[in-house]
C-alpha cells in the first residue's frame, strides 16, 4: 500500500492546495476470520510490535486489536519522558537499545514523533541520592551510557528556573544528567506506527475488546473472541499495560503484576521557560515543558490498585508542592488538566516480554511507571520473540521465570519514582 | 480522596490509612517443603482482579490496625471492611445500591 510521503515538500504543497489532497493515515479494516499473529493493545508496544513483525520478520497477516482508540492508554497519558540510565547490567542495555531506535524513529518511520534529546537531569537532596547516583553514573558508563554527575552550581546552568537555595526543605545537593535522555511526542510514535504497519499490511481494528482466549486440545492458542466476533490465530502477543493481569487471565495465566492509578497533569501554556527534564525520585516530581507551552508535570501512583484510571487529588498535590519549592517562578500558574492511567508494576520493577506457559501466548508487561520510554525496544524484542518463539538476547533475562528462579532484576531504586 | 471505613474507628480519610495489597494470602505452613514454583505464587503472584477486590489496609495514622476491606476496582467504591480474621463477607447481589 503506497501511503503519501511526509516531507517538506509534501507538506508546503499541500498546505499551499489548502490541505485537501491528504489520504487517511491507515485504513479501518473489518477484521478477518483469521491471522498468523494478532496483537492485543494498541498502544506504541502493540502498534511497534506489529510494524516489526511485518517488517523485519516478514508477519504481514497481523491485526492489532484495541479494545478503545489506538494510543487512548497509557500511550496518551504519559509524560513523555526518554532516558536509559538504569543501573543494572540488562536493564541498562535493554533501555539504551530503545534510546537508540528513538534517535533515528522519524526517519525510519517518515513521521515526526519530535523527539528531544533535551536531557533528563535527576537530582539529588540527601547523602543517600548522592551516592545512588554517583553509583548509577559510574555503572552507566561502564555499560557505554552517558549520565554524569553535576554539582549545584552547574545543575542551575543546566536548567535555570531551578531553586539551589540551601534554605528549602530539601535542598539540591547536586544531580545526575544524562544529555541523551528528552521527551518525545507520545501520540505521534502510536500514530506513527500505526501508520507504517498499516503500509505494510497489518490491520489495525479498534473498539475491538477480547473477551475470550480459546485453546486447542494440547493448550495451544488458537482464537480469541472479541466483541467483534472470533479470530483465529496461531500466535498472540499480549500489549495490554494495566489490563495485563485480566487477559492472561483468560488464559489461565497469573503474573506477578499489581495494577495501580499513575496520575499526571499539565498547566495553562507559557512561553518556553524550561529547556530539560528533571526528576526528582525524593521529593518526587518530573517536569518538562511541552512544545505548546505546557509544563507536563508526572505524579506518583495512588496507594491501592484500581482500575478507574483516575487517582486522588491528594497525589497531585504533594508533586505541586515538590514543583513549587524547586521552582519558585512556577506557583503561580494555574494546572489545566489531570488524568489517571493503569500502570502495571513487578516486584521488581523491570518489565517482563517473554513467552508465556501457553503455548503460542506472549507478553510484554510490567512496565510500570516507565513504559514509554521503552516503546521502540520493546516493540521491536517483542516481535522478535514472536516470530521466533524465543528471546532476543536483551530480553532474555526478562522473563516471568525469573521470579520463580530468583534472579530479580531490582530497579525499585533505579526508577526515579520513590516506590 | 477515598473514606475508608475502619472496622474500628469509623470512617476516615485515605491519609490516614496505608495500603496492604492482596488479602488473604496465606504463609505456607512449611516453606521448606515447596518447590521454587509454589514459593513465587505465593511471594510474587497476585489476583489483580477487576472487579470486587479482597485486600488489607492499616490504619497507620490512626488505630494503627490492620483490616480486610472489599472494595470494586472498577469504581473504588468500599463494598465491607472487616476484621483480620474474620471470613471475607458474601455480598448480596447487587452489591450495594447501583452507583
Amino acid at each position: 500500500m503506497n501511503k503519501q510521503k511526509f516531507s517538506a515538500f509534501s507538506l508546503l504543497w499541500r498546505g499551499l492546495s489548502r490541505h485537501r489532497s491528504w489520504q487517511a493515515q491507515w485504513r479501518k479494516p473489518q477484521p478477518k476470520p483469521s491471522y498468523d499473529a494478532l496483537i492485543i493493545g494498541g498502544g506504541g508496544h502493540g502498534l511497534g510490535a506489529a510494524y516489526y513483525l511485518a517488517q523485519e520478520h516478514g508477519l504481514t497477516n497481523v491485526a492489532v486489536l484495541e479494545k478503545g482508540w489506538i494510543g487512548g492508554g497509557n500511550t496518551g497519558r504519559n509524560t513523555t519522558i526518554i532516558r536509559s540510565n538504569y543501573l543494572f547490567d540488562e536493564s541498562a542495555a535493554l533501555y539504551d537499545h530503545s534510546l537508540k531506535l528513538w534517535e533515528n524513529l522519524s526517519q525510519r518511520l517518515n513521521y515526526n514523533v519530535m523527539f528531544s534529546p533535551r536531557g533528563v537531569m535527576m537530582l539529588a537532596h540527601t547523602v543517600h541520592d548522592i551516592q545512588v547516583f554517583k553509583r548509577h553514573v559510574h555503572a552507566n558508563r561502564c555499560n557505554g551510557v552517558d549520565n554524569e554527575w553535576l554539582e549545584p552550581p552547574q545543575a542551575k546552568a543546566f536548567c535555570p528556573p531551578l531553586n539551589i537555595e540551601e534554605n528549602i526543605r530539601y535542598p539540591v545537593l547536586g544531580a545526575a544528567l544524562q544529555r541523551r535522555g528528552g521527551t518525545a511526542r507520545h501520540d505521534a510514535v502510536a500514530w506513527a506506527y500505526a501508520r507504517a504497519a498499516d503500509a505494510l499490511g497489518v490491520d489495525i481494528i479498534e473498539n475491538c475488546e477480547v473477551t475470550a482466549i480459546r485453546r486447542d486440545s494440547e493448550g495451544r492458542v488458537q482464537a480469541l473472541e472479541t466483541t467483534r466476533g472470533p479470530i483465529a490465530a496461531r500466535k498472540v502477543g499480549v500489549a495490554a499495560a494495566g489490563h495485563t493481569s485480566v487477559v492472561l487471565g483468560m488464559a489461565g495465566v497469573r503474573l506477578p503484576l499489581e495494577s495501580y492509578p499513575l496520575q499526571a497533569l499539565v498547566s495553562e501554556p507559557v512561553k518556553p521557560i524550561f529547556p530539560c527534564v528533571v526528576m526528582s525520585n525524593t521529593i518526587h516530581a518530573y517536569i518538562s515543558q511541552s512544545d505548546k507551552g505546557e509544563l507536563v508535570i508526572g505524579a506518583g501512583t495512588d496507594a491501592y490498585t484500581s482500575y478507574t484510571q483516575r487517582g486522588a487529588l491528594h497525589v497531585n498535590a504533594h508533586t505541586l508542592d515538590a514543583i513549587c519549592e524547586l521552582f519558585p517562578t512556577f506557583r503561580r500558574l494555574r494546572m489545566m488538566r489531570n488524568w489517571g492511567g493503569i500502570v502495571d508494576v513487578t516486584p521488581d520493577r523491570s518489565p517482563i516480554i517473554a513467552k508465556t506457559p501457553v503455548p503460542g501466548l506472549y507478553v510484554n508487561c510490567g512496565w510500570g511507571t516507565g513504559g514509554f520510554k521503552a516503546t521502540p525496544g520493546a516493540a521491536h524484542l517483542f516481535a522478535w520473540t514472536i516470530a521466533r518463539d524465543e528471546p532476543h538476547p536483551l530480553n532474555a533475562p526478562f522473563t516471568i521465570e525469573r521470579f520463580r528462579d530468583g534472579r530479580l532484576i531490582d530497579e525499585a531504586a533505579a526508577a526515579a519514582v520513590a516506590h | 480522596m477515598l473514606l475508608i471505613d475502619c472496622p474500628y474507628c469509623g470512617e476516615r480519610p485515605e491519609i490516614e490509612f496505608a495500603y496492604g495489597g492482596e488479602a488473604h494470602l496465606e504463609r505456607p505452613p512449611n516453606p521448606a517443603e515447596l518447590d521454587d514454583q509454589r514459593w513465587a505464587e505465593y511471594l510474587y503472584m497476585r489476583s489483580n482482579t477487576k472487579g470486587v477486590y479482597a485486600e488489607r489496609w492499616r490504619h497507620a495514622r490512626g488505630c494503627g490496625r490492620f483490616f480486610n476491606a472489599l472494595r470494586d476496582t472498577t469504581t473504588d467504591r468500599f463494598l465491607a471492611s472487616y476484621k483480620v480474621g474474620e471470613p471475607r463477607p458474601q455480598l448480596s447481589p447487587p452489591a450495594g445500591p447501583a452507583a
